[in-house]
């Protein structure tokens, strides 16, 4: 277990996912009718799934030498930032309204990856003085200059 | 000479503002590290959608030349490229800024950028319209291997590993392909509601470019910026006039070396760069000192990456092939307006592409003045730390995807293809050749039905599509591009596995 090449594993577990992909998209372009809509998806597909193979048996051998892969401390600081990305835009914004989602967004976004203190008050009112004028930057040009209909939600 | 009849177009009062702003932005954008060029365009589009076409254009085309440009600010000062393209620049700027010379770098470096620029953008006036007249004769068999050739070219050349840059620009193919049939109006690949009107290529360009990036900011952590600026003292502009003047040669050969580059399409400024640099070291009688705070390395390197922006639009313009990421999202910002670029854009829209045109040689002079005289402004903008540049990248991105069709579709679908690039570059994967696939993949389809509907009416599709000189010309730049890739896969990895055997 200690010898676990965990770049040669993750490589292998990408090119599976892609080859799943490659062969979901060639099955599809095979099976689905009429033959003339899928006549130039067939022929790349064919040219998708050689690929595949090939990604794949380079990454199962150890051949594939590009890419570094993702290591255990990038992923956990990864974790949270995309976990809010994900609920701002499948959730937040929805019922909450693009404002104050994208206020809320940005404030969360900011604290959790700013290396300033999280104790002092003064940095706090700092990134609260940041995270409006940002907004009110944004709200200026889509709003006011650009003219854009953002989705209304619970508040504005 | 039609293009001197356009500048006027330049100089109404919204068009030189949008001029001015982009370029003021474009070097202060250019200058932080983390934004790359096509990212900061792909980010512009959205605010390009109230303007007219020219106008949007403008805006677009001063953010790309002004960005690889801006790059050299924190090349130099931060020891940081603000682009790839500024990696070369790096290696003599910022000694030179240690040794006290910032000024005199900075200067040496607009300056060979604007030379540079002007002549690439001069070319790009001569050659566009001789290639679009000869572009004309081109059929559907031939547009169609243009096409392929575009996404091999880019999928081989700009990526790190050749079968990974082929899957990309196949996995990019695919997505063009989601959506309803334009001939038969059958659906294709619908997994979801938001595919129903295919994917929106602003949005996907969005979020190709923005949200890696943004991932990548996130990835690191609470890093602190440490970095020390070195602040640049007023120097004689004449004096580094003089220099630049004296060193001519380093002059040419970044420009030729850059001009030669970004005429190949996918190729770029960062090779352009780094070639002229090596180019110029090799052949000057002071090689010994470069990588020492040398004039020439900095000269070579800028007239070089910015001798490539005008070039690398020509098979965009004459074409529609885009040769570079960033071509590829000026092209998504020339269909927004329905402009599509090809041998007759100087026929039906001449006013737009000529007064973008002559924005672009506008511009290279603007750069100059504004860039040296921000320089310091931009250093010290160049210092936001990552976690407002992600949050503040993240929100304009999601912002800018919405705005094109007031779809939470599109923000669905460029949130998801940015996580999945994340993931995919991680392993190898590059966006290039996918954004290339995604913009060429519906020019390959339609070239090729209506190939296959005339290759019907004559000797078969083998016959239509691979004969006659041009097609054979075509397929055999297709083919050498791939073996080129696949003899320089093999040569790097013989050197990976004797250093392995070394170590």
């Amino acid at each position: 277990m200690a010898n676990v090449d965990y770049k040669k594993v993750q490589q292998t577990l990408a090119a599976a996912i892609v080859l799943i992909v490659a062969g979901i998209v060639a099955w599809l372009s095979y099976t689905r009718e009429p033959a003339e809509a899928f006549l130039f998806p067939r022929y790349i597909s064919i040219a998708f799934l050689v690929l595949s193979i090939w990604n794949f048996v380079r990454a199962a051998t150890g051949m594939a030498l590009v890419g570094r892969g993702m290591d255990l401390g990038s992923a956990i600081w990864l974790a949270p930032g995309l976990a809010i990305m994900t609920i701002y835009i499948f959730w937040m914004a929805k019922y909450l309204g693009f404002y104050v989602a994208s206020t809320l967004t940005f404030i969360i976004l900011f604290s959790i990856y700013d290396p300033s203190s999280h104790t002092s008050p003064r940095t706090w009112l700092a990134r609260a003085a940041i995270t409006i004028g940002f907004m009110a930057i944004m709200y200026g040009l889509f709003a006011l200059v650009l003219k854009v209909q953002l989705p209304r939600g619970l508040f504005i | 000479m039609e293009f001197l009849s356009y500048f006027g177009n330049v100089f109404e009062p919204i068009s030189f503002m949008l001029l001015l702003g982009g370029t003021i932005g474009g070097l202060i954008l250019g200058a932080t590290p983390g934004l790359s060029p096509t990212m900061a365009v792909a980010l512009l589009i959205p605010f390009t959608f109230h303007l007219a076409p020219h106008q949007g254009l403008i805006l677009l085309g001063a953010a790309y030349t002004s960005t690889i440009a801006g790059g050299a600010v924190s090349a130099i000062l931060l020891n940081i490229p603000g682009a790839p393209a500024n990696i070369a620049t790096a290696l003599d700027g910022h000694v030179m800024a240690k040794k006290g010379e910032g000024a005199k770098a900075l200067h040496l470096a607009f300056m060979s950028s604007a030379v540079g620029g002007v002549i690439g953008v001069l070319l790009l006036i001569f050659l566009t319209p001789v290639l679009a007249k000869w572009a004309l004769a081109f059929g559907p068999s031939h547009l169609f291997w243009i096409a392929i050739l575009g996404v091999t070219v880019i999928g081989t050349l700009d990526s790190k590993s050749f079968v990974k840059g082929l899957l990309s620009g196949c996995i990019g193919l695919w997505l063009s392909m989601i959506g309803y049939d334009d001939i038969q109006g059958v659906q294709r690949f619908i997994f979801a509601d938001a595919l129903t009107g295919g994917i929106n290529i602003i949005a996907a360009l969005i979020g190709l470019f923005a949200i890696p990036q943004v991932m990548e900011m996130l990835s690191r952590g609470r890093t602190i910026t440490d970095i020390d600026v070195i602040t640049v003292r007023h120097q004689s502009l004449l004096a580094s006039f003089r220099e630049m003047i004296s060193n001519m040669k380093a002059l040419s050969i970044g420009t030729i070396t850059g001009s030669i580059i970004g005429i190949i399409p996918g190729v770029g400024g960062q090779i352009a760069g780094l070639v002229a640099y090596d180019q110029t070291k090799k052949i000057s009688r002071d090689r010994r000192k470069f990588g020492t705070g040398h004039p020439e390395g900095v000269i070579a390197a800028e007239s070089a990456n910015n001798a490539m922006v005008g070039p690398s639009l020509i098979p965009l313009l004459t074409l529609s092939i885009p040769g570079s990421p960033t071509a590829a999202v000026l092209l998504g910002g020339l269909l927004i307006h329905g402009i599509f670029p090809g041998p007759d854009l100087f026929k039906n829209h001449a006013a737009v592409a000529w007064t973008f045109i002559d924005s672009m040689l506008i511009g290279q002079f603007l750069m100059v003045i504004f860039g040296i005289y921000i320089a310091n402004l931009a250093a010290k903008i160049a210092q936001v730390p990552r976690s407002i540049l992600a949050a503040g990248v993240f929100i304009l991105a999601v912002f800018g995807a919405y705005s094109v069709q007031q779809s939470m579709g599109d923000v669905h679908v460029m949130i998801a293809l940015g996580v999945g690039m994340f993931f995919l570059e991680k392993y190898g994967f590059s966006a290039a050749p996918l954004v290339l696939g995604l913009i060429l993949g519906p020019i390959a389809e339609s070239n090729f039905l209506q190939g296959n509907l005339i290759a019907g009416a004559q000797d078969g599709p083998a016959i239509y599509f691979l004969t006659g000189y041009l097609n054979l010309f075509l397929i055999s730049l297709v083919i050498l591009s791939i073996c080129f890739a696949f003899w320089t896969t093999l040569k790097v990895n013989r050197l990976i596995a004797l250093s392995k055997e070394a170590e």
